[in-house]
């Protein structure tokens, strides 16, 4: 269900999302599923040749958690931006835990808008996304 | 080194149709259960013309409509060193079911870090429909690794 936006104010929080730990299956999905077939994320052999010790989770998988977690909160036609940068690798067995927080109240063509800071983390605390939302109130 | 000359190269640009059984597989695998993903007649009572999709999927549409390896190719970049630094996404219009998406992709910048070690593209992309609708802008940076 979506709260009512309006009263939406500086320092109040979205909803923390965490999600079940990060598995092959979900990759393989993820990968069929969004069309982003990179084989690094479902291709062991393709990994080690990259010099890396297994596959790992799409940035993207992360990026559609947060954007889940932004949607479960509010309207979706409401978000009118949202980015990351890509901060750390997510591998499989992690935990992701996306969460954000109000910081601003500004006016963006009009219309008024809040802008949240957002991050997806492990269960270490280690940030993998950190990110903005920009989201309309009405 | 990637070649700077391709800084201002615009890809041709791509048609992609969007699937509803595709937004439904999307949704399903990131745990979306919002019915404006699932069922047309939900997404219509919400005001959309047909189910929507999640606000990430038009990504994936745009590597799937094969516009990223193209560009790989053309700048002919090892997908083995590539990771992804940077997403956004600006949005101005619902992506639905039955539109058809036209992605128009242009290298924004090309530049590097540490001594060359670490490559970055920037990519800026235009997102259109069968309406003529502006979709949205997608903005990348991916980061290519020679350490």
């Amino acid at each position: 269900m979506n709260v009512q936006v309006k009263i939406i104010d500086i320092g109040d929080d979205m909803p923390v999302l965490e999600l079940p730990p990060i598995s092959r299956t979900t990759l393989a999905l993820f990968a069929g599923a969004s069309g982003d077939h990179n084989p690094i994320h479902i291709d062991i052999d393709f990994a080690h040749g990259a010099g890396m010790k297994d596959v790992f989770a799409h940035g993207m998988l992360s990026m559609a958690y947060l954007g889940r977690a932004l949607t479960e909160w509010v309207p979706q036609r409401q978000i009118l931006s949202y980015g990351v940068r890509f901060a750390a690798l997510t591998h499989l067995g992690d935990r992701v835990r996306c969460s954000g927080k109000v910081v601003e109240k500004l006016e963006h063509a009009g219309r008024p808008c809040v802008r949240v800071q957002i991050s997806a983390t492990k269960a270490t605390g280690e940030i993998t996304l950190a990110g903005e939302a920009l989201v309309a109130l009405n | 080194m990637i070649d700077k000359k391709f800084i201002g190269y615009e890809v041709p640009p791509t048609l992609w149709d969007v699937e509803k059984g595709r937004i439904r597989f999307f949704a399903e695998v990131i745990g979306a259960t919002d019915a404006i993903h699932l069922d047309a007649t939900a997404a219509k009572a919400a005001g959309y013309r047909n189910v929507v999709a999640p606000p990430t999927f038009i990504f994936g549409a745009e590597s799937d409509s094969g516009v990223l390896m193209k560009l790989l190719d053309t700048l002919k970049i090892d997908l083995r060193k590539v990771l992804h630094g940077e997403q956004r996404f600006d949005y101005h219009a619902p992506v639905c079911a039955g539109d058809t998406l036209r992605f128009q992709t242009r290298v924004a910048d090309i530049y590097d870090k540490k001594g060359g070690a670490l490559e970055f593209v920037v990519n800026d992309t235009k997102v259109t429909n069968q309406l003529g609708e502006h979709v949205a802008d997608l903005h990348s940076v991916i980061v290519v690794r020679h350490a």
